[in-house]
C-alpha cells in the first residue's frame, strides 16, 4: 500500500498489446484495483483491456437498464445485483470458464447467496462494511479523550455533532445504507421494508441534521484526507485510502475507520456480465484472472478492502488480515447486518424520505 | 430555384425536427408510460412488427398517472420555483457584473478590443467541470480563499462558502458570465457613437445620455444575455451538486433522483416536460409581444 496511489481516478487505461483486437470493457468502482494488475492481465492474455469507473450504484443501474452499455464486466453491490438480475441485466455465468471459481470463500457466499442463489450470475469481488472514518486528532480536541469512536452516538447524537460540526461532518448520500444504519440504530429491523418503519429514520437524522456539512459518497475521501472534515460515515476502503493519502501528504492528519459497537451494515461487491456484453468470452478471461489467489490477494492489499477469495489470505498482508476493520473477528461479524432491495414504491419513500432529510423539503 | 429555396428552409427545420421534436416526443412518451422492472425500465414499448393491433394496445395502455403524481407532492413546485429563483437572481447578477465589462470593452481602443475578447473566452478553452471543481479547491474552509484571507488577517475563522447557495450564486455567475458579456459587447460596439454625441449637443449630461440612448439601444443585447443565462442556469445539475450544499433544491437534482435513485424514468421524463412548458411559455409570450412592438415601431 505504500505504492503510489494516482489521484486521477476516472482514467481510462488502455495500455499496450495493439496486435490484438479483441477487447474487453470493464466498469468497476473507482479507487478498487490495483493499476497494475490491469497491465499484467494485458499481458497474460493479450486482450485490451479497457477500464472505466463510476462512484455509485444508481450510476451503473442506470446505465445497465437502459440497455446496450457496452461493457463485459459490471461490479455492482448485491442489493442492486439483485433486482438487476430479476430485470434480465445478467447473463448466467459459465463455471467451466472459471476454474479458479473454487478460490471463492464459502463464508462470503453464504450471504451473497440470498441475492444470487447459488451464485449463477455472479462472483464476489470484494467486500466491505459501512461505518465511520474519523481525524483521531481532530475529533479528540473537539471532544476529549474519551470521544465515542467506536458507536454510532458519535454522529446519531447530536450533543456530539454539535460540537464536531466545527470540523465538519460527510454523510454518504446512499438512503439504501444510511437509512438501514438509523433504524440499526434505534433498535429497528435495518433491514425493515414498511414505509412507517422506515420513516423512523427521519427523526434522528432531523436531530443532527444541522451539523451535517455534506451528503456525498465519494468527496470525503479527500475531505478527511485534507483535514478538511473530521467525521465521515464512509466505506470502509474508502476510508483507509484517505488514510494513505494523508499519510503520503505528510499533513499531520491522522485517519481511522471503525465498525460500530451496534453494528454495521455489510456489503458485497459482485462481478458480473451484462446480458448484452460484447465479448462474454474475454469477460470470463477476466473474472477468472482476478479470482487467481495471488491475484486477488493483490487487490486486496492495494485498496484494503477485505476479499471474498479464500485461496488469496495466503497472499494477503499479515496487517490486513489482522486488522478488524477490514476482516472482522466473529463476535463483530454478528453484529453485522445486511439489507435486501427495496421494492419499487418503498424505494420511492425511501428516496423521498431522503430528499426530506438532506433539503428539508 | 425552387429546390434551392427548399433545402434552404428545409435545413433548419430538419434540425429543429431531429434535435428537438423527436427526442422531446420520447420523452413524452415515456411520462405517459409506467415504472417496470426491465430493460429499458418502463412499460409498454412499442412493438411495430405487432402491425396496427399493437400500436393501438400501446396507446391505451399510456396516461396521465405521472403528470399527476407531481402534483401530489409539493417538491416538485417548490423545486420549480427554487431552481427559478437561482436563475432569476444570477442573471441579475451576471447582468450587473456583465454589462460594465462589456462596456468597457466596448469602449476601449480598438486595438486592444480582440485581446479583451480572447480574454472572455479564454475560460472556455479549459473544460467546465474542471473550473468548477477549481472553485472547490478555491472556496474550501482549508482553500486558497481562506489561507489568502487569514493570511492578511482580515478573518480569523475560515469562511464556510463552499456547500452553500453563496457557492452556487459564484459558480453560476462565474461559469455563465461571457455569455452575458458577448451579447452585450456585439450590440455595444455597433453603437453609433453620433447619437450619444447629438444627445451630450441637445443639453444631456453624459449619465442621462447613458442611461437614454446607450441603454435603450443595448435592449436587445441584453435581452440576449439574459435569456442565454437564464434558460440554461433553471436546469443546472453540475454547479449546485459539486459545490451546494444538499439544502440547495434546483429541479435539475430533482430530475437526477427520479432517474437514478428512484429509477422512475416516467416520473423523471413528466417531471422534464413540465420544466419544458414551464420555460418555453413565457419565452414565447415574450417574444411574441417584442415582436408587435417592433412592428409598432415600424
Amino acid at each position: 500500500m505504500k505504492k503510489h496511489l494516482t489521484l486521477v481516478s476516472a482514467a481510462v487505461l488502455c495500455a499496450a498489446s495493439s496486435l490484438s483486437a479483441e477487447e474487453v470493457r470493464v466498469y468497476n468502482w473507482s479507487d478498487y484495483i490495483d493499476e497494475s494488475l490491469l497491465e499484467k492481465f494485458e499481458t497474460e492474455t493479450g486482450i485490451k483491456l479497457i477500464y472505466d469507473v463510476f462512484d455509485s450504484n444508481e450510476v451503473l443501474e442506470t446505465k445497465l437498464l437502459a440497455g446496450g452499455s457496452g461493457y463485459d464486466v459490471v461490479v455492482p453491490s448485491a442489493t442492486f445485483l439483485q433486482r438487476q438480475i430479476a430485470a434480465g441485466a445478467f447473463q448466467k455465468l459459465d463455471v467451466g470458464q472459471l476454474p479458479n471459481h473454487g478460490n471463492l470463500w464459502n463464508v462470503i457466499q453464504e450471504r451473497t447467496d440470498q441475492y444470487d442463489p447459488s451464485g449463477a450470475y455472479s462472483v464476489n469481488y470484494m467486500w466491505g462494511t459501512t461505518g465511520i472514518g474519523y481525524n483521531i486528532g481532530k475529533v479528540t480536541e473537539v471532544l476529549g479523550e474519551d470521544a465515542p469512536l467506536d458507536s454510532w452516538d458519535l454522529v446519531f447524537d447530536p450533543a456530539n455533532m454539535e460540537k464536531l460540526a466545527e470540523c465538519g461532518v460527510h454523510f454518504l448520500d446512499a438512503p439504501t445504507e444510511m437509512i438501514p444504519a438509523a433504524l440499526n440504530y434505534i433498535g429497528e429491523d435495518p433491514d425493515s421494508h414498511d414505509p412507517e418503519v422506515i420513516a423512523k429514520a427521519e427523526a434522528v437524522y432531523d436531530a443532527v441534521r444541522p451539523y451535517i456539512q455534506k451528503f456525498h459518497s465519494s468527496e470525503y475521501i479527500n475531505a478527511l484526507a485534507n483535514g478538511d472534515i473530521c467525521v465521515a460515515v464512509g466505506w470502509s476502503g474508502d476510508v483507509f485510502l484517505a488514510q494513505f493519502r494523508a499519510a503520503e501528504a505528510e499533513n499531520g492528519h491522522e485517519i481511522d475507520y471503525s465498525i460500530p459497537s451496534q453494528g454495521a451494515q455489510m456489503w458485497f461487491d459482485q462481478m458480473a456480465i451484462p446480458t448484452d456484453a460484447p465479448n462474454p468470452e474475454a469477460a470470463h478471461k477476466f473474472i477468472n484472472f482476478i479470482l487467481n489467489a495471488q491475484n486477488a490477494a493483490a487487490a486486496t492489499n492495494y485498496v484494503w478492502y477485505a476479499s471474498g477469495n479464500l485461496a488469496a489470505q495466503e497472499f494477503i498482508d499479515q496487517e490486513i488480515l489482522e486488522y478488524p476493520a477490514v476482516y472482522p473477528d466473529a463476535a463483530t461479524l454478528e453484529k453485522l447486518f445486511i439489507t435486501t432491495p427495496y421494492p419499487a414504491k418503498v424505494q420511492r419513500v425511501a428516496t423521498r424520505l431522503w430528499t426530506k432529510i438532506k433539503s428539508g423539503t | 430555384m425552387k429546390l434551392r429555396r427548399l433545402t434552404l428552409i428545409g435545413i433548419p427545420y430538419f434540425w429543429l425536427l431531429a434535435l428537438f421534436l423527436i427526442p422531446f416526443g420520447i420523452v413524452l412518451k415515456i411520462s405517459l408510460s409506467d415504472i417496470a422492472l426491465a430493460i429499458p425500465p418502463y412499460t409498454p414499448t412499442l412493438d411495430i412488427s405487432g402491425g396496427w393491433q399493437a400500436v393501438r394496445d400501446f396507446l391505451s395502455e399510456l396516461d396521465f398517472e405521472n403528470f399527476e403524481f407531481l402534483t401530489t407532492d409539493d417538491l416538485y413546485w417548490k423545486a420549480y420555483l427554487s431552481s427559478l429563483k437561482i436563475a432569476a437572481i444570477s442573471t441579475l447578477l451576471a447582468l450587473l457584473l456583465g454589462f460594465p465589462m462589456a462596456y468597457g470593452m466596448a469602449k476601449a481602443r480598438e486595438d486592444w478590443r480582440p485581446t479583451l475578447m480572447m480574454l472572455v473566452i479564454l475560460p472556455f478553452w479549459t473544460s467546465f467541470l474542471i473550473r468548477v471543481y477549481a472553485w472547490v479547491g478555491i472556496l474550501s474552509t482549508e482553500g486558497y480563499l481562506n489561507q489568502f484571507l487569514m493570511g492578511i488577517g482580515i478573518i480569523g475563522d475560515p469562511l464556510v462558502i463552499l456547500n452553500t447557495s453563496t457557492a452556487v450564486y459564484i459558480g453560476i455567475v462565474y461559469t455563465y458570465l461571457p455569455f452575458m458579456i458577448l451579447p452585450i459587447y456585439a450590440t455595444l460596439e455597433r453603437l453609433d457613437e453620433s447619437l450619444i454625441e447629438a444627445a451630450e449637443d441637445l443639453g444631456c449630461s453624459r449619465i442621462s445620455a447613458f442611461w437614454l440612448v446607450t441603454v435603450p439601444l443595448s435592449k436587445y443585447g441584453v435581452i440576449a444575455g439574459c435569456f442565454l443565462v437564464f434558460i440554461p442556469v433553471i436546469g443546472e445539475f453540475v454547479i449546485p451538486a459539486l459545490l451546494g450544499g444538499s439544502k440547495t433544491l434546483m429541479i435539475g437534482k430533482v430530475l437526477w433522483e427520479e432517474f437514478f435513485s428512484n429509477r422512475d424514468w416516467p416520473v423523471a421524463s413528466a417531471v422534464a416536460i413540465i420544466l419544458l412548458l414551464v420555460l418555453i411559455f413565457p419565452i414565447v409570450l415574450f417574444q411574441r409581444n417584442e415582436q408587435k412592438q417592433r412592428e409598432a415601431e415600424q
